[in-house]
């Protein structure tokens, strides 16, 4: 199969065969690492495929799939230390898993219970921002807060290419780039914001270039080779631990998907062109070089689909068993302390509430 | 004891709380060397450096997106806006993110910030200055919503304000900022949040108002004394959430109620407070309920700001037609 074309700028360790084209981090000579790389990306994709059978069943609500951009987040994550901070939109599923985010805490969030958000695992991390580009001032504060207390943390903080069009945007990386905060910004760059192509988002040549007029480095990275992805934001992130100040990394990817379940892509988007990006997706490169470099075979192929396929499906048989929270719950945690009339609010609604169902 | 202005209370305050606590950060446009445009932070960068005072560039949207991220990292950020007009664009930022991140993760992450800005007319001031944005910030839940209207109350209402474990929107009267001094004690004593505080106890009618209108309110209360008319007035310090009991308590004992604020009459605050003790004091009800307040126009231009401002006389003729009825 022939490669796909890519712009010379752009970082990339593997072509799309898995041959490699570049030189090689040393995470990248580890087997363990490449193979705990290969199964979150699977993982990822096993987890996206039963989420939107659940939504397509009633089971789950409105659902933002990763498809084809696994790579960026899962890269992104395995480049943070445990202590970093994760700041993501809502496409970085795998990122999340990476972090400790468990398939079930995400199934919660999908399915409307603010239950997901309670990591059990990276307690530091944001909840998913579904504002687009509202929380790039959230990652600059809290890399500020890292910088402030002398502690060698970084926040990376991950949004779609339709976010580098708001004010959001050059307001946070601004403000980065005076503070030099250790902080990440990673673009998704997917090709697509919902029906929008990358085209009418923005004349700039490439997104990555904004970061010129923030005053600190902005690079593009094959968003579809983990590898890739993983160097330069653990590249990044140690720039940012030196305190050198924060970067952009534009991970130029592409969306396979629906924007979400709510949407068809193919009112706006010709079929030939997703057909045509599917070569380059990120699992069968990744996969193409575990074998080439004799890691990898279809008995462990099987085996690890077989391995992801059942904990996704553990978690969706324990989401589904989780009860809905009770009405009341909707009144905690709006203070840290009910005010009078908020407790006032809250008993009228169960006193109606027992009304109704008795 | 000291005789400060507002401007002056409040700088003792966060001179105060950055001394107690060491989380507590102050953030904004000129906010450092310079000490505010208001010199609200006067000398504290001095006093703290720049790791504590911290002069931002200019962009009010990420300031407090900035404090967002601080405040779930630990911090006890209190971000400044220069004028209340310039604020609006933070509305974002703490309606969709401030004001529900302890909900959104049960309590994983909170954000305890205090975003303050200057607000209300009265003081000529150019355009987008004069701003009266209180209903729009009250209406948010999650938040809580503070105006003082003396440099005692702002002092010990910006401490609990910082104290809080949850964001607080402080809005301080400009046109208060140098206006009357007051004996302020630094002792460190907050003033509790959700409280109304009654300003002047009387029979007949009860005035309820906050920020600079409590001038206009305890100026009619002497007055209408001259004539035998006992006004109580209300000042309700902490908008949201409301202390209606107290408003209900006092319209309980006088049967008349006078709401006075600055800000447009349409889903001004007074509605809210109308619509309370219409549903919980309606018996006690002796007159109509009145409501003295800006029109709903904009903030006009400063050669015709004092039509729009609710005047003494406004609020002298409220009263008097709320004691027609007896």
């Amino acid at each position: 199969m022939p490669d796909i074309e890519i712009n010379a700028s752009l970082t990339r360790m593997l072509d799309t065969n898995g041959k490699v084209v570049g030189n090689l981090p040393d995470f990248a000579r580890d087997q363990t690492e490449l193979l705990r790389l290969y199964r979150t990306l699977v993982l990822t994709r096993t987890f996206d495929t039963k989420a939107i059978a659940l939504q397509r069943t009633g089971r789950l609500g409105t659902y933002a799939s990763s498809l084809g951009q696994e790579a960026v987040a899962v890269g992104a994550a395995a480049a943070m230390r445990k202590d970093d901070a994760l700041l993501p939109s809502f496409r970085e599923h795998g990122g999340q898993l990476w972090r400790g985010v468990t398939p079930k805490e995400l199934l919660l969030y999908w399915g409307g219970d603010e239950r997901g958000n309670n990591f059990a695992g990276p307690r530091g991390d944001f909840p998913n921002c579904a504002t687009v580009g509202s929380h790039l001032a959230h990652a600059v504060g809290v890399a500020l807060a890292f910088r402030l207390r002398g502690e060698k943390r970084a926040a990376v903080c991950v949004f779609g290419d339709g976010a580098t069009s708001k004010g959001d945007f050059a307001e946070a990386l601004n403000m980065a780039g005076v503070w030099k905060v250790p902080a990440v910004f990673v673009i998704n760059n997917n090709g697509w914001a919902i029906s929008v192509p990358r085209a009418k988002q923005s004349a700039a040549e490439t997104l990555a270039q904004k970061a010129v007029a923030a005053g600190f480095p902005g690079e593009q990275v094959d968003g579809n080779d983990v590898i890739a992805v993983r160097a330069i934001t653990e590249r990044a992130l140690a720039r940012a631990r030196d305190e050198l100040g924060p970067s952009l990394i534009e991970a130029v990817t592409y969306r396979l998907c629906d924007h979400t379940t709510s949407d068809d892509a193919s009112r706006y988007r010709d079929d030939a062109e997703v057909s045509r990006h599917w070569p380059a997706e990120p699992l069968a490169r990744l996969r193409n070089f575990l074998t080439n470099s004799g890691f990898w075979d279809r008995d462990k192929e099987e085996a690890l689909l077989r391995e992801c396929n059942s904990a996704i499906e553990q978690a969706a048989a324990e989401y589904l068993a989780t009860p809905a929270q009770p009405a009341s719950a909707i009144f905690d945690y709006v203070y840290a302390e009910a005010p009078a009339e908020l407790i006032e609010q809250r008993e009228a609604a169960n006193a109606f509430m027992r009304g109704q169902h008795d | 004891m000291t005789e400060l202005n507002l401007v002056q209370a409040i700088n003792v305050a966060l001179k105060c709380a950055m001394s107690e606590d060491d989380r507590v950060l102050v953030l904004g446009e000129d906010v450092g060397i310079n000490g505010g445009v208001f010199r609200a932070t006067e000398g504290l960068f001095r006093l703290f450096g720049e790791q504590r005072v911290l002069d931002t560039p200019l962009a009010e949207a990420s300031i407090a997106g900035v404090s967002i991220g601080l405040a779930a990292q630990g911090f006890r950020p209190v971000a400044e806006i220069q004028f209340a007009g310039f604020a609006y664009t933070c509305i974002d930022q703490i309606l969709n993110h401030a004001s529900r991140l302890r909900a959104r993760t049960r309590g994983r992450l909170t954000c305890p910030m205090v975003l303050r800005s200057p607000v209300g007319g009265g003081i000529k001031a150019v355009e987008h200055h004069s701003e009266s944005p209180e209903a729009m910030f009250a209406h948010i839940p999650g938040i809580t919503v503070v105006m003082p209207s003396s440099p005692a109350r702002a002092y010990g209402l910006l401490l609990s304000a910082i104290r809080d474990p949850d964001p607080v929107v402080f809005l301080e009267p400009t046109r208060l900022y140098h206006a009357a001094r007051e004996d302020v004690t630094d002792d460190g004593k907050g003033i509790p949040l959700g409280q109304c505080v009654t300003l002047r106890a009387g029979r007949d009618v009860t005035i309820a108002s906050w920020g600079a209108m409590i001038k206009e309110a305890l100026e009619a209360a002497d007055q209408l004394a001259a004539d035998d008319i006992e006004v109580e007035v209300v000042d309700v310090a902490t908008l949201k959430p409301l202390d209606s009991q107290a408003i209900c308590k006092s319209v309980a004992r006088t049967g008349r109620l006078v709401i006075v604020h600055e800000a447009p009459m349409t889903c001004g605050y007074g509605a809210e407070i109308a619509a309370r003790v219409a549903s919980r004091a309606m018996t006690n009800l002796l007159a109509p309920i009145e409501r003295v307040t800006g029109y709903d126009t904009m903030m006009p231009y400063l050669r015709t700001e004092q039509y729009y401002m609710p005047s003494l006389n406004g609020v002298l003729a409220a009263v008097r037609r709320t004691m027609a009825y007896t």
